[in-house]
């Protein structure tokens, strides 16, 4: 977390006495930000009046000489306490009264100490480690027994999302959904922000990781040349999908087709339908997408070009898959640990046409990282946004169109 | 009639240095203190008519003398000051004992809070001003102001020439303020802007603010003043005050001038 806060009240004649305006001034004059959280105006010039002030900075120090340079003005920091916690009772059980999180930064109170929550996501708990002084989030199946769970509301506080510098679609954050919506501003955005992550990259910032959810319709809908190209040009880091979006660009690459439909002809061909197991089946025998990849049995296609830019891909199996094919994770927990495990770095979330992977990758992402949800179902973004993912910002439009949209503006010339 | 608390300065002199005025080599004259003393006594006593509360001096308290700075009082209710320095802080339970022997009920204070009296808060009958930062805390004026049901505004003293705010700011009875405008910020001087009308400002020069002319007693149409404040005295008497400027000079040494030296007690 790059910035520091701290509540402070102030009260007495601080109105007319101009002590407010004065306080307030001396903060933003020094570097940091505030937020008047209450107000209360004496209704006689007898009556004092009382306002809670929550002072931000862009550092520790800094936010201390903000205090001391307030404080002579009558600012005083508002009495805190250390937060309450309480051993897991056993493996994979939490503490009753636990700490459920949102998926706003986090900081808790230990040994006098605001120590920030490492990995925040939304609806997991908070482990402690008093000794180090550390904190991190931890979901409900992960906990071991004794590992010490934070409990009750005391001493945790949770940072809102401060306005991105950037003036783009994302500054709003507003999960508004709309089928109205013009697209091409917001893709226009989101372009600007993957040339800008892919630049960032290239020089080993951190957070410059974009990361695409999607699902099968991208394959159908004919989206699957944008998103190789997107990927072989460097701007998608991180895939999380299914089996079946893996399975229908592999058909595409060994048949042309996708669940038995010729994707340039657009109807079926002979035995088609075979396609779709063949292609796992071969995938199967060979030992998995790698090797088709490395001996050159599938030589296009997404899943080639994730191969070959070592994108990071995480495949969760659902109970219809066929196969499934090999490093698809069919243990949902497990699945959802190694996605979590893919989080870290991640700036920028697409989350495209798949409402089960758009939800649990939601789920998983703090509110910090921009993320846009694009499906031809208003219910998807809604469902997200409902959720909680309130970051997210929905386009309704289908999955192919938006790719080649984003392709284009991005440099894509077909 | 008006009763002003006093105390003579048997045992006045420069014993240590707490405020830009103070020099210990400065040394002070008991001698011309005493008579500079009495004839601020007697103008109060025999040309204005108050009335004077004499309190017992003690040795080794050389500046209990300023009884601007015992407390402040409303009625019969009063609040014992809480100095900042340690230095003055044996001669809070002088006045403390001064105060409950004379029937005051007293609103205790939280030690932590500094609150130097009189010299800190003044103000015109309903409205009065708390001068914070070098000396009084702030936080203390609202608790003051609940007890005494009072608004205080509080103002901010950036020179440290001028401590107190009874050496920079003088409320006079008819409801003008004589002051100098530098010792506050920009935010103080809009605030006495905005209370006090332009006609009823009036504000004394440097040299004369240096010479502590704010530091005055103002009872009814009488100000008593330090000498050698001609242009204070002058915006004085063009609004009908009469002056009666006396010289306190030993006193300014130690930083304190007419107003110091007396607490009005109602």
């Amino acid at each position: 977390m790059s910035f520091a806060q701290e509540t402070v009240v102030l009260q007495g004649h601080i109105i007319d006495s101009l002590i407010l305006a004065k306080v307030l001034d001396t903060i933003l004059m020094m570097g940091g930000t505030f937020d008047l959280k209450e107000m209360h105006i004496g209704a006689t010039r007898d009556e004092p009046s009382r306002a809670r002030i929550l002072v931000r900075a862009p550092s520790v120090p800094l936010l201390a000489e903000i205090i001391q340079a307030i404080q002579p003005h009558g600012a005083s920091v508002e009495r805190e306490s250390d937060c309450e916690y309480q051993p897991a009772p056993s493996d994979g059980v939490l503490p009753d009264g636990f700490y459920s999180t949102t998926h706003l930064a986090t900081q808790v109170r230990v040994e006098s100490e605001w120590i920030d929550v490492a990995g925040i996501e939304m609806d997991v708990a908070i482990s402690i480690d008093p000794i180090r002084n550390s904190a991190r989030a931890v979901p409900m199946g992960e906990v071991r027994k004794g590992e010490l769970i934070v409990t009750g509301r005391e001493g945790i506080r949770v940072i809102p999302l401060e306005r991105p510098r950037e003036r783009d679609v994302f500054g709003f954050m507003e999960s508004l959904v709309s089928a109205e919506r013009p697209h091409h501003p917001v893709i226009a955005d989101v372009a600007k922000r993957m040339v800008a992550m892919r630049e960032a990259g290239q020089h080993n910032r951190t957070g410059a990781k974009v990361l695409l959810a999607g699902g099968p319709a991208i394959i159908h809908a004919g989206g699957r040349e944008a998103l190789t190209w997107l990927i072989d040009s460097g701007f998608i880091h991180v895939l999380f999908c299914g089996n079946a979006l893996a399975a229908h660009d592999l058909e595409a690459a060994l048949y042309g087709t996708s669940l038995g439909y010729g994707l340039t002809a657009g109807r079926t061909v002979p035995h088609g339908h075979e396609h779709h197991l063949r292609t796992i089946n071969r995938i199967r025998a060979i030992g998995g997408i790698q090797q088709a990849v490395e001996t050159g049995m599938i030589k296009s296609g997404i899943m080639a070009a994730c191969v070959e830019r070592g994108v990071h891909v995480v495949m969760a199996g659902t109970i219809r898959d066929d196969g499934p094919l090999p490093g698809v994770i069919t243990d949902s927990v497990a699945a959802q640990r190694a996605m979590r495990a893919a989080i870290p770095g991640v700036g920028l979330a697409l989350l495209v046409a798949s409402t089960l992977h758009a939800v649990a990758t939601g789920n998983l992402l703090p509110a910090t990282v921009p993320t846009v949800c694009v499906d031809v179902n208003p219910a998807v973004p809604t469902k997200l946004a409902d959720r909680g993912s309130f970051q997210a910002v929905g386009l309704v439009m289908d999955a192919a169109s938006f790719l080649k949209e984003l392709a284009r503006e991005l440099g894509w010339s077909r | 009639m008006s009763r002003l608390l006093v105390c003579p300065p048997d045992y006045f002199g420069i014993d240590y240095e707490i405020n830009p005025w103070m020099h210990r080599s400065n040394g002070v004259s008991k001698t011309i203190a005493m008579r500079q003393w009495q004839s601020l006594m007697q103008v109060l006593e025999a040309e204005i008519g108050a009335g004077l509360e004499r309190m017992q001096p003690v040795p080794g308290l050389p500046d209990l003398v300023f009884t601007a700075n015992a407390g402040a009082i409303v009625g019969n209710r009063a609040v014992v000051s809480r100095f900042r320095y340690p230095e003055r802080q044996r001669e809070e339970a002088h006045f403390e004992r001064w105060f409950k022997d004379h029937g005051y009920d007293i609103l205790p204070l939280d030690r932590s809070l500094y609150f130097e009296g009189a010299g800190d808060l003044l103000g015109f009958s309903e409205e009065w001003f708390g001068g914070y930062r070098q000396r009084t805390d702030i936080r203390v004026f609202p608790r003051i102001s609940e007890w005494f049901q009072r608004e205080i505004i509080p103002l901010e003293l950036v020179d440290p020439r001028f401590y107190h705010l009874d050496t920079c700011f003088c409320p006079l009875s008819g409801g003008e303020l004589l002051y100098f405008p530098s010792a506050f910020d920009q935010y103080g001087q809009r605030v006495i802007a905005e209370r006090i009308a332009p006609e009823r400002r009036l504000v004394v020069p440097e040299v004369e603010a240096l010479k502590f002319a704010c530091n005055a007693v103002c009872l009814g149409k009488h100000v008593v003043l330090p000498s050698a404040c001609a242009e204070t005295m002058r915006l004085l008497e063009s609004r009908g005050y009469l002056s009666h400027p006396l010289p306190l000079d030993e006193f300014m040494k130690s930083g304190g001038s007419a107003k110091c030296l007396t607490l009005a007690l109602d």
